[in-house]
């Protein structure tokens, strides 16, 4: 029989101002197998702690129940102090009675009673608990980074300049993402290629960092410390290993009306092409789809003309499986569609562009060479109107419920720019709000507001439509209380964002928790901002929520830090809770190895003693503790109840079960 | 009824969460009868969540407003402020005794593709 110790916690007033602990202590103290019961202001203190460790002592407890807050929160704590005591920490069971409890209960007399059932359901549990032991794994001393935008680059860079190898794994053709497409950066205004491609070379140069662009990861097997990688390498119909980068192939290639991914498609680039000068790696791809040789067999212009032999046709799409102890998310962000917001009339004028778009239009590497024109007659715009707010905020579900919170910034950027450099524009920005927190970051939009001349109206846009040309933008003035209608040659729109939409499968194949926008949940909102919920997983840049360059660079140099401190360690404690089969229920079906998300499972031929000398030889399964990560997916698969969890078997289960109906 | 009771009246008749509002004035930026009302769109909205119900009941907007929609159809938020208007407009019609639409009249003129409220707004105002 079980030496039972309950602790009450009031977590101040947080459970005491809704839970009559003292009375809960009390009435448990009457259930078979408690010998001790006591309630105390902060069980988590040190006072508390202390309180605990010399109950245990003092009462020779062999197992105890903490009624606090979430185990999510304090669970390690109270493991450890009753480790400190001389207890295993398996026994110690946490009853939420503030999460489950006091914080969603207002009447003190029902919370009282439902606390009291908690702490009971735990106590039956409790008793059915066994000493647990972890053990230990190796880590693999090696970092994935998936996306190479500026998050993956920043972080593989920390985390490759700290000694560890690094792969980023980037699917499109060359590292640099949404960041290598931007014209100015705020609030500094300094040139976005000018300090992004810097850090992209040092990338390329770097020995301890490998580049696998035109890549994606395909599959993903293994836990913290141990993750086995499948990852799809394209094919890019070109010798990457002979490829010089000279463009020969861009010249001389007769299919040249594809449209050019990279400039937003406001201009075509031909089917064999590198994406923009400052590429890493500098190797052309062909698009197999706009490839005359490809889809007719006929042409290979570009194949006469590669001076080192480096197209190949036939190269097909390859696999290759490595391993790695720490994963880092960098998958980034995309501008929404606009198909719900025809009142902006994005799809039937050339001259409403999206603000991305700008940015191209706006750049000396872009399609007008940096000269600001409209797209539809190659005019310069005299009047140009932006929009903020396209599609963010949006709870009509035509956009997004987020504010995306870059825009607002880029937009006064793009204001000013436009100003300086064409000082005889006329511009206007339609605000809900300005937003602008941050280091120097209202002084910038003041600055666009005062000193340049931007006419900011706070109201929003109605409706654009063309008359003869101009596009006429309609909308109201709410300080004035007016409707205005401005005549427009150029009508830009501050577009939300988005999680990229690979997103979920990358997060799928990691069991990574996403929300409803398809953003990456972080582990913590406050104190463990770059961590996910899955152990060795980090997240960095817009996957996990809408940011900026210095926000993203932050973060990203955050999650290599949480991937060094986890890197340099030879072996990690691995969960005790483990899958555990009976093999002689096992009926050898594989159900429980095809539900198993870490690889953990598997079957092996084992001789069975029938009795009277005979012995058979049986398929049954087999777990391996340092791999499983105690989920209970195979035993609630297992059709015939051969498979437990340790710490979490059916019995303890059903057992809080009954405890629960017997109120 | 006391003020507050009006107001809650207003409230449910609109069926509209005028909390909701972000006061963006995108209802005002779409109107095609703004220049006619002398309370705009946005201010219907505005004005019933502060509770100034007497400005909303004396305006000749409510009988400017074409019941068009467009307001409801772009707000980011999912406010209806032409739901506000007509919460309005019934309210003053019948305090007048009246209501204009004889029910008996329903089934000739229902037409699938008309707004419900556009056709009850429309008899309100044109029954007068």
């Amino acid at each position: 029989m079980q030496r039972i110790g309950v602790f009450i916690c009031w977590c101040g007033s947080n459970i005491a101002a809704t839970v009559d602990v003292k009375k809960v202590a009390e009435t448990i103290k009457a259930e078979p197998g408690v010998v001790y019961s006591e309630n105390y202001q902060y069980m988590c203190s040190e006072n508390g702690q202390q309180l605990i460790k010399n109950a245990i002592k003092e009462h020779n407890l062999t197992a105890i129940v903490v009624g606090a807050c979430s185990p999510r929160m304090h669970e390690a704590t109270f493991r450890k102090a009753a480790e400190a005591a001389g207890l295993n920490p398996y026994m110690v069971e946490i009853a939420n009675i503030r999460e489950h409890c006091s914080w969603i209960h207002k009447d003190m007399d029902e919370a009282t009673e439902k606390a009291v059932v908690l702490v009971r359901t735990a106590i039956a549990k409790v008793k059915l608990n066994a000493p647990l032991m972890s053990g230990e794994s190796p880590v693999v001393k090696r970092a994935l980074v998936i996306g190479g935008g500026i998050a993956g680059i920043q972080a593989a860079l920390d985390i490759a300049d700290a000694g560890f190898e690094v792969d980023i794994v980037e699917k499109n053709a060359t590292i640099g993402g949404r960041m290598a497409q931007l014209d100015k950066t705020f609030p500094t205004l300094d040139c976005s290629a000018c300090i992004l491609t810097p850090k992209m070379v040092d990338c390329a140069q770097h020995e301890k960092i490998d580049i696998l662009s035109y890549s994606e990861v395909e599959e993903v097997k293994g836990f913290v410390g141990n993750f086995n990688v499948k990852i799809r390498r394209k094919a890019r119909y070109v010798d990457e290993t002979k490829c010089t980068g000279c463009k020969i192939c861009m010249e001389k290639c007769p299919s040249k009306k594809g449209l050019n991914d990279f400039n937003m498609g406001l201009n075509t680039r031909p089917a064999i092409y590198i994406p923009f000068a400052q590429a890493i790696p500098n190797v052309a791809v062909i698009d197999p789809e706009q490839c005359i040789k490809m889809k007719t067999g006929k042409c290979g212009i570009c194949q006469k003309f590669c001076g080192v032999g480096a197209i190949d046709y036939t190269q097909k799409d390859e696999f290759i499986d490595r391993q790695y102890g720490a994963i880092v998310v960098a998958t980034g962000f995309k501008p929404i569609a606009l198909d719900n917001f025809n009142e902006y009339g994005y799809a039937d004028n050339k001259d409403v562009i999206t603000s991305l778009e700008l940015e191209r239009l706006m750049n000396a590497a872009g399609p007008s060479d940096g000269v600001l024109v409209r797209p539809s007659d190659g005019k310069h715009p005299k009047v140009i109107t932006f929009i903020q707010c396209v599609g963010s905020r949006d709870t009509s579900g035509c956009g997004k419920p987020y504010c995306s919170k870059i825009c607002c910034m880029y937009t006064a950027k793009h204001a000013m720019l436009i100003r300086e450099k064409y000082p005889d524009t006329e511009v206007h920005v339609f605000y809900i709000d300005v937003r602008t927190p941050g280091k120097n970051y209202d002084e910038f939009y003041r600055r666009a507001a005062e000193q340049y001349g931007v006419d900011y109206i706070k109201g929003m846009v109605g409706k654009v439509y063309n008359v003869n040309g101009k596009l006429m933008v309609q909308g109201s003035n709410l300080i004035d209380n007016e409707q205005i209608t401005i005549e427009s040659d150029l009508v830009v729109l501050a577009t939300a964002i988005e999680p990229e939409p690979s997103v979920r499968k990358i997060a799928t194949l990691l069991t990574a928790s996403i929300d409803t926008n398809n953003f990456l949940t972080e582990s913590h909102a406050k104190l463990r901002p770059v961590e996910s919920p899955t152990a060795g997983v980090y997240l960095a840049g817009v996957c996990q929520g809408p940011k900026d360059i210095p926000e993203t660079v932050s973060q990203a140099s955050a999650c290599a830090a949480k991937v060094i401190g986890l890197l340099v360690k030879d072996k990690l404690k691995t969960n005790a809770c483990v899958a555990t089969p009976d093999e002689m229920m096992c009926n050898g079906c594989s159900q429980c190895a095809n539900v198993c998300a870490y690889g953990a499972i598997t079957y092996v031929e084992k001789e069975f003693r029938l009795g009277g000398g005979k012995t058979e030889v049986r398929r049954v399964v087999s777990v391996n503790p340092a791999v499983c990560q105690g989920c209970g997916a195979c035993t609630v698969t297992c059709p015939s109840g051969a498979m437990d969890l340790k710490g979490f078997s059916s019995k303890q289960i059903m057992s809080e079960v009954e405890a629960i109906c017997k109120m | 009824m006391t003020k507050q009771e009006r107001i809650d009246n207003l409230l449910r008749l609109s069926g509209t969460d005028v909390k909701k509002c972000m006061k963006c004035g995108k209802c005002s930026g779409r109107c095609p009868a703004f220049n006619e009302m002398d309370i705009k769109p946005h201010q219907f909205v505005s004005l019933l969540a502060q509770g100034k119900i007497e400005i909303l009941l004396g305006s000749d907007a409510i009988w400017n407003c074409l019941s068009c929609m467009a307001c409801v159809e772009r707000c980011p938020r999912g406010v209806a402020p032409a739901a506000v208007v007509e919460a309005v407009r019934d309210t003053v019609v019948r305090a007048q005794g009246k209501n204009g639409l004889k029910a008996e009249d329903i089934p000739q003129i229902v037409d699938e593709f008309i707004p419900q409220q556009l056709l009850v707004s429309a008899y309100r105002k044109y029954n007068k």
